[in-house]
């Protein structure tokens, strides 16, 4: 036993040390690949008069894909996921900077508390804030009783809303990683830039705000990409007639029962993701 | 103080938490002038470095900057300037852009922000480094990169962290040299902080000598050496056999002594030099290579001879450390002298009974012992 142990441990042998990534490697190759492999064959098969599949392959779902009539989810996607993305990064980066720099003896209970909304089910969250935000909820009754309107407001399904939720269930995504990378930025080279002569807000857009741009393009990246995939948010908080191209794909799934073309949706989103991130990690490499 | 005098600090006081760093330190700084903050770690004397740079406020005491004080002014009011631990260069900005950071700042004209960098490169020898990232310089260049950012903007005074700490020992050497030249060149007073005795004798034209939160002793370097006024400095600086010593009743200008109960001493005092009543004790220092080691059949010279025994021999290359046993009531109390290295490097002598010879003006008195 010692002795296969060390034989797998040692990592002279090549085979020996792939042995060990055999598990994480197995799990990835049947619950990813496969139905990645799947799904990208299925999106060149042909959809039944019944929601049947037909397996005569093609491209006519790609054709469909770029029909003008799916132009406006897209770009309503791209608003939102770069709004949120926006939004995240601009109420984050403060709250990230406070926590690496100002925080002091209060930093970890404070991170936990960014974390609770990641420990909440995104269900149980959302319908809080269906709660909060309903014509008979919270807002509106704070709202009423202070006067600021006379008769309760449709604040929920609408884009404010799908916004706010967004916001709501992405700002950690952003955060983590804003922090991360101004906890690297080194206190001395801050005290440098004092000592040079620069003043906070000064130092902070010459040296901590430079140094800590990884982060936000990892924070942005890290919230982007899901926000275009995310369909619960709108589902939920959108209410029904609201479509982003995550509603889109769902319901090609769920509804229309045309999985090709869903299969086909789903495909396009993966490359432009991948594709996104490729350049990212470009941009990454060339800078270090 | 002095017409001279450039900053004056004190009496600090600072503490972080419970722990008291700064115990009432008090000192000036001339214009011009090297003065190294030496003392072990956790002695105090990066505290009052990071105070003078206005990095850290002290609890009480002041800071004045060529007579105006500066106390409450933050980093970048305070003409200072710092050499960092570990340079702190801004590791987005290529060699020429750290050095023309605080020209920027200062709006200063491009065409003579190439030139005063060119001219700072050249003075660390780094002329054609300016478009380097700093993160492909090594720590020397590193370093060089540092003190050109430090002194492109002419600051009154120059604050150096350990700036040559992370250096291997050869180039520590030559950057000592380099440092202490180049504060000559440009007569910026540099402020000095290291642990290293030797880095601070070699460069400054004053010591300040730190321990516990407060400054033991501040003299030009001779002065340290040959007159340590406390048992820590002459230990610190140098080292030095330390023992305890009787008051004896005796003529003004001299010191009679009684070294451990034992030998009886007649020592010369320095012009100014107190001591205290006849009776109390006092601490008393011997420097290992003012002691002279004679075999039996060998005529000794210095006046104060101990009768001894050859207990021990360290050989360390150019030098050979001899353990004497020199005191029949404290025979572990032993003293050390320190000889060439060709002499007693052999173990064939242990035991032997020779004679220490010391001059009596290498006897430094030190502060009153309290523990006797």
């Amino acid at each position: 036993m010692g002795k296969a142990l060390s034989w797998l441990l040692g990592g002279r042998r090549p085979l020996a040390s792939h042995l060990l990534l055999a598990p994480a490697a197995g799990w990835l190759i049947v619950f990813l690949l496969v139905p990645a492999a799947g799904l990208a064959l299925l999106s060149l098969a042909k959809n039944g008069a019944y929601g049947q599949v037909i397996w005569t392959f093609g491209l006519h779902n790609y054709r469909r894909a770029f029909d003008a009539k799916y132009l406006p989810v897209l770009l309503r996607t791209f608003a939102f996921a770069g709004g949120t993305t926006a939004l995240c990064l601009l109420l984050g980066y403060p709250l990230a900077y406070y926590l690496s720099f100002r925080a002091g003896r209060w930093r970890n209970a404070l991170l936990i508390g960014l974390m609770v909304p990641f420990w909440t089910s995104a269900l149980v969250a959302f319908y809080s804030w269906m709660i909060i935000l309903g014509k008979e909820g919270l807002l509106n009754a704070a709202l009423l009783r202070f006067g600021f309107i006379s008769a309760p407001i449709g604040i929920l399904y609408t884009p404010f809303s799908v916004l706010l939720g967004l916001v709501y269930f992405y700002l950690p995504f952003t955060v983590l990683p804003l922090y991360a990378s101004l906890e690297k930025v080194p206190r001395s080279v801050v005290e440098a830039a004092y000592d040079l002569g620069a003043g906070r807000w000064t130092a902070f857009l010459k040296v901590t705000l430079p140094l800590s741009l990884p982060g936000v393009m990892a924070g942005g990246l890290l919230t982007f990409v899901p926000c275009l995939g995310d369909f619960l948010t709108a589902e939920l908080l959108g209410g029904p007639r609201f479509y982003l191209l995550g509603n889109l794909i769902s319901n090609q799934f769920l509804m229309a029962q045309d999985w090709p073309f869903g299969a086909a949706l789903t495909c396009l989103l993966l490359i432009g993701l991948i594709g996104g991130l490729w350049v990212y990690r470009r941009w990454e490499a060339e800078d270090a | 103080m002095n017409g001279e005098s450039l900053l004056e600090v004190g009496p600090l006081t600072k503490s972080f938490g419970s722990t008291a760093v700064l115990k009432g330190v008090h000192l000036f700084v001339r214009k011009g002038e090297f003065m190294t903050f030496l003392g072990p770690s956790g002695c105090g004397k990066t505290t009052t470095l990071r105070i003078i740079a206005g990095f850290e406020s002290p609890d009480s005491g002041r800071v004045r900057l060529s007579g105006i004080d500066v106390t409450d002014q933050p980093p970048y009011e305070r003409d200072v300037h710092t050499v960092f631990q570990h340079y702190a260069l801004f590791p987005h900005l290529d060699v020429a852009g750290n050095i023309a950071f605080g020209l920027r700042l200062q709006k200063v004209h491009e065409a003579e922000i190439a030139r005063r960098t060119a001219e700072a490169l050249a003075l660390v020898k780094l002329l054609g480094f300016e478009k380097r990232r700093t993160t492909s310089l090594s720590g020397g260049q590193m370093q060089r990169v540092a003190l050109a950012r430090a002194i492109v903007g002419r600051p009154a005074l120059l604050l150096l962290d350990e700036p040559l700490g992370a250096l291997d020992l050869k180039l520590r050497k030559e950057m000592q040299l380099e440092l202490k030249n180049l504060q000559k060149r440009l007569g910026i007073a540099f402020v000095y902080v290291t642990h290293d005795q030797e880095e601070a004798l070699t460069m400054s034209d004053r010591i300040a000598v730190f321990n516990h939160g407060r400054v033991e002793q501040v003299g030009t370097p001779g002065e340290i050496y040959e007159s340590p006024k406390t048992s820590f400095v002459a230990d610190f600086i140098g080292g030095a056999n330390i023992f305890s010593a009787r008051v004896l009743p005796g003529p003004s200008g001299r010191a009679r002594l009684l070294l451990e109960d034992e030998f009886e001493l007649d020592v010369p005092l320095d012009p100014g030099e107190t001591l205290p009543d006849a009776g109390k004790r006092v601490r008393v220092a011997i420097r290992p290579e003012r002691v002279k080691v004679f075999y039996k059949d060998e005529l000794p010279f210095g006046s104060l001879r101990f009768d001894a025994t050859l207990k021990d021999s360290v050989f360390l290359g150019d030098a050979c450390q001899i353990y004497l046993q020199l005191f029949k009531k404290a025979p572990e109390r032993m003293m050390v002298a320190s000889a060439g290295g060709d002499r007693y490097a052999a173990h064939d002598d242990l035991n032997v009974p020779v004679i220490a010879a010391v001059q009596p003006e290498d006897v430094y008195i030190l502060e009153p012992d309290e523990n006797a």
